[in-house]
């Protein structure tokens, strides 16, 4: 069997988020449903966010419904803007109806929520025009069903820390986008301080498919604690490259064998704000929430790669996209850069490195928001593994 | 009944109430955690980190400023992983700042400096990633050094909150994020009031007043120069919070013989323009009244006070087209500038221009003031330097005085004799009251019927005060007012000034007289007085205000004998055509941007 024959095997095993379905008859279904029957069958997918931070989705929605009020908001997160991440923005283009459906189960499940919004990140505006197409007709098709909520697009602005959750809400808010303090976590006050649900796009579209095939169905793929199925993106030095939708709890040398070039020597698991494994730890590494979690991004490198350069790379995207308002991440991040640039020029001794991880270790527990706390997952983790490279 | 949680802190068990942070409940118990963006003053920013603290069950460390307490928590305040993060966290802020502390005017004074102590960041491993290049000195008031900057926002914030003016934002992200002015324009190119309530709340020294302690030093020190000073009602009950004093001190006489030591020429008190203000605008008051009630022609009503000139600043950016019913009056230090180089230099026989006019200020923006283009009145500059009192605490300290054992003295004559009422203009509400006891007195020949002539409503920190008073029993040139309710309003803090222009804006205010101040609780929490200021150091140096006020013989600004000798001697009558000349001004109108 070709690599590429495998790889089918895999794909065919699973294939949920973009095969195609009667949004329609989905929406009817659960309309009819009680919301806490909706739910329950959330609930018990064990499904948990997809962005990356992997919040149980259930969870999510139930702490939202469970705060009183008379207005409550969906956003569904479409600021894919982790390197190396491109899977919303396919699923916005194949299978934008998908997404407006999964937005409208929540809104039907946690109630009094009239409006929900896409936010949607400013490098995609290319598809705007399409969306707002296929928004109009859901949004009339919603009407004709007679169930109170619209669903619009907000542009985002450029911005990475925009992609978390609050800092989402203060630019929807038309605030400079940087993050809360939390708690009060959205689902208790969120979009114009009311409770609020945001999930990622591939969540809400397996919110919709949950509904779908059920619960069980969803049960069966995956492992105990990372249920279900991923969209995968896969770049860098790869035989294949591209989106692939693969049952989670596979081990990293059994995905390095299906996709790599046969010399791959490290695999960043989760984009830039991930962690880098090693070739000596791939089959001992679990891709799914009890190994290394990711939001999607697979970058394959291979021996031809300084992992200097990589992890250059990523510090000069962090000290750029920091928000720059807490201390450990906005000054951490230029630290890290200026860092490893010193050790390498010879202007630090190498047990400079150390110092850095320290600080990195304190980034990690003192930063404001996930973005600061992700920055040492790269570093620490091509530091400890890769230290020759860094230094000489 | 709030609802209570149970946590421990530092191994101790405590309730404390639902919401309470866990920095307000580790105060219940005395521990102290260090905090820099956290002002007491401001919203919750929780950027700094360094008031981080353990929590068992908790993933990170929590920031404890903004993180509110629940059911069951153990938080640690000082274990090896705290500290370590603690020190991480000011090393990184020393890393970006400028540490030329010995040559910094916040030397000694600096919180990012004590916690670098506090914590014995001995060594800096660190790169230097200071950008020092940004220094604006192109306002007259308030001095810009990013390079001193640690980006906590407490700047931001204040300018936002407390003041509704946003001259200074959090502008670009990451390495590149700095505070900034609309786009990066120079400080005196924006909507700044200059008030210097940033200038308070900064915790480094990259915000501070433009300092003229040396151009002052250099006038003193010079023999064909003869310098006047002036100092305003609010400094002298604070100044001893420079000089080691708790806050709320009296310190009037001590500073008056400080003064003289210091080298200036003669003394004066800025409480002679201010119940000289109280007869110019309430006299003012009256003519916009009679034009409304009698004539019943319209006339610029409700009137607002003048004195505050971040104010005016202010509402000459955002309310323009309500100038005209801001009173003519200058404040008190320009009328007193302007008289000093008129009135005062006959008097003295000396040469105007051999003048030189010093304001001690609890302000900023009257540095400013004093450099407006219409403040010439007198033919030459009329006020040349306005010091902050954190200045005046420089110079005591420069000239070598023992200040807590020196004699208390009196101002000189002419220009230095009080009232109460003068005094008291230092605090929020305080003009008005002042201008209550003589209007009322003017209008119906008797005394405030208040005991102790006390104006309670107008007194105290609520954002805006009202107040009214029925005029009754009036004398027969004023029995256009009989029955009358005369209402007023006080604000104090530019984000209650605005409620109040808003309200005038739309047509409905139902004030007469209106007394703005740009500072949160009048000019004793002014841009120019000591740090830190609080609501609790604010309040004791109102207690002193009033307390000076109550003190003193005379209370009513009318009865201040210099004031009635300035008339009968050179003025002639309030806004007669001296005054109009020397006491009056205009104002212009100018952009948000």
């Amino acid at each position: 069997m070709t690599k590429t024959d495998i790889i089918n095997e895999h794909t065919k095993k699973v294939n949920l988020i973009f095969e195609d379905c009667n949004c329609w008859d989905i929406i009817d279904k659960v309309l009819s449903m009680p919301p806490d029957a909706v739910l329950s069958d959330i609930n018990a997918s064990g499904l948990k966010g997809r962005g990356g931070a992997g919040f149980p989705t259930g969870l999510k929605w139930k702490s939202a419904k469970e705060q009183p009020s008379n207005e409550r908001f969906v956003i569904c997160n479409a600021d894919e803007g982790e390197p190396g991440t491109f899977k919303d923005r396919q699923i916005l283009h194949e299978r934008a109806h998908k997404v407006f459906t999964g937005m409208t189960l929540c809104a039907h499940t946690i109630g009094n929520v009239s409006k929900g919004y896409l936010y949607l990140r400013a490098e995609y505006n290319d598809l705007l025009e399409r969306l707002q197409k296929d928004l109009d007709e859901f949004n009339e098709g919603l009407k004709a069903r007679n169930f109170p909520f619209t669903i619009n697009i907000i542009s985002g602005s450029g911005a990475y820390v925009c992609g978390e959750e609050t800092a989402l809400l203060d630019s929807m808010e038309g605030k400079r986008g940087e993050p809360r303090n939390k708690p009060p976590f959205p689902t208790v006050s969120g979009f114009k301080g009311k409770p609020t649900v945001i999930n990622n796009v591939e969540t809400l579209v397996y919110c919709t498919m949950i509904m779908l095939i059920g619960p069980e169905e969803f049960l069966k793929l995956g492992t105990k604690d990372s249920r279900g199925a991923k969209v995968f993106c896969i770049s860098g030095d790869a035989d294949v490259k591209g989106i692939y939708e693969l049952e989670l709890g596979m081990k990293v040398d059994e995905f390095v064998e299906l996709f790599g070039d046969g010399d791959t020597k490290a695999v960043q698991v989760g984009g830039s704000s991930g962690h880098c494994v090693p070739r000596k730890k791939f089959s001992e590494t679990f891709l799914g929430f009890e190994g290394v979690p990711t939001g999607g991004s697979m970058m394959l490198f291979n021996s031809s790669r300084s992992m200097y350069h990589v992890l250059h790379n990523y510090l000069e995207f962090f000290q750029e996209e920091s928000c720059g308002l807490c201390t450990p991440c906005r000054i951490g991040c230029q630290q890290l850069l200026r860092g490893i640039e010193a050790v390498k020029r010879g202007e630090k001794p190498s047990t400079y490195l150390d110092e850095l991880i320290a600080m990195a270790r304190t980034m990690r527990i003192a930063s404001k928001c996930g973005l600061g706390q992700s920055v040492p997952n790269p570093f620490i983790s091509i530091v400890e593994n890769f230290r020759e490279e860094i230094i000489y | 009944m709030e609802a209570m949680v149970k946590i421990k802190i530092n191994n101790t068990p405590l309730r404390v109430a639902q919401g309470t942070t866990i920095l307000d409940a580790a105060k219940e118990l005395n521990i102290k955690i260090p905090t820099l963006c956290y002002h007491p003053d401001l919203c919750i920013a929780g950027s700094c980190r360094i008031c981080v603290v353990e929590e068992k069950r908790a993933r990170t460390l929590l920031a404890s400023c903004c993180t509110p307490v629940a059911e069951g928590m153990e938080i640690l305040t000082n274990t090896k992983k705290v500290r370590t993060a603690r020190k991480h966290i000011i090393a990184m802020m020393l890393s970006e700042h400028a540490e030329n502390c010995v040559h910094c005017f916040k030397n000694m004074n600096c919180e990012l400096q004590s916690l670098s102590r506090e914590y014995s960041v001995e060594t800096q491993n660190l790169i230097n990633i200071c950008k020092p290049e940004e220094l604006d000195i192109s306002s007259p008031s308030i001095k810009k050094d990013f390079a001193k900057c640690i980006r906590c926002q407490r700047c931001v914030r204040t300018c936002a909150d407390l003041q509704h003016v946003t001259a200074l934002t959090a502008a670009h992200k990451g390495s590149e994020m700095k505070i900034a002015t609309f786009l990066e324009k120079p400080l005196a190119e924006v909507v700044c009031t200059n008030c210097g309530q940033c200038v308070n709340r900064c915790p480094t020294g990259a915000l501070t007043e433009q300092s003229y302690v040396e151009a002052v030093w250099n006038a003193i020190n010079s023999p064909d120069k003869h310098v006047v000073v002036q100092t305003a009602p609010a400094v002298r009950v604070a100044i001893g919070e420079e000089l080691g004093y708790d806050p709320g001190n009296r310190l009037t006489g001590k500073m008056v013989t400080a003064l003289k030591r210091i080298g200036f020429n003669t003394v004066f008190d800025t409480d002679f323009t201010a119940d000289l203000t109280i007869m110019e605008e309430g006299t003012e008051l009256l003519t916009r009244l009679k034009k409304a009630l009698k004539d019943k022609e319209p006339a610029p009503l409700p009137q607002y006070t003048s004195c505050s000139p971040g104010w005016i600043k202010y509402i000459e950016h955002e309310f323009p087209d309500q100038l005209e019913k801001v009173s003519t009056c200058k404040s008190p230090q320009q009328m007193f500038g302007a008289l000093a180089k008129t009135y005062y230099a006959q008097k003295a026989e000396v040469d105007p221009k051999d003048i030189v006019v010093v304001s001690i200020m609890p302000c900023t923006a009257k540095k400013f003031e004093a450099g407006r283009p219409e403040m010439w009145s007198s033919g030459f500059r009329d006020v040349d330097y306005v010091l902050t009192t954190r200045e005046l605490a420089l110079m005591i300290e420069q000239t070598g005085i023992d200040f807590r054992n020196l004699e208390p003295s009196h101002f000189d004559s002419l220009m230095g004799m009080s009232t109460g009422a003068g005094v008291i203009f230092g605090a929020t509400g305080g003009v008005m009251e002042a201008a209550i006891r003589t209007v009322y007195e003017i209008v119906t020949g008797r005394e405030i019927p208040f005991k102790n002539l006390e104006v309670a409503p107008v007194r105290g920190m609520e954002g805006v005060k009202e107040a009214s008073l029925k005029l009754e029993g009036c004398l027969p040139e004023w029995d256009f007012l009989e029955g009358v309710e005369l209402r007023v309003a006080v604000a104090h803090g530019l984000v209650n000034a605005r409620k109040v222009a808003k309200q005038v804006e739309a047509g409905n205010s139902p004030y007469h007289f209106i007394e703005i101040m740009a500072c949160p609780g009048g000019c004793l929490g002014g841009g120019g007085q000591p740090i830190p200021t609080n609501c609790d150091i604010r309040l004791a140096r109102a207690k002193a205000i009033y307390e000076e006020d109550e003190s003193m013989e005379l209370r009513k600004s009318h009865e201040n004998p210099e004031v009635t000798m300035i008339y009968k001697d050179f003025l002639k009558e309030p806004l007669g055509h001296k005054s109009h000349k020397l006491l009056h001004t205009t104002y212009t109108k100018r952009k948000k941007y």
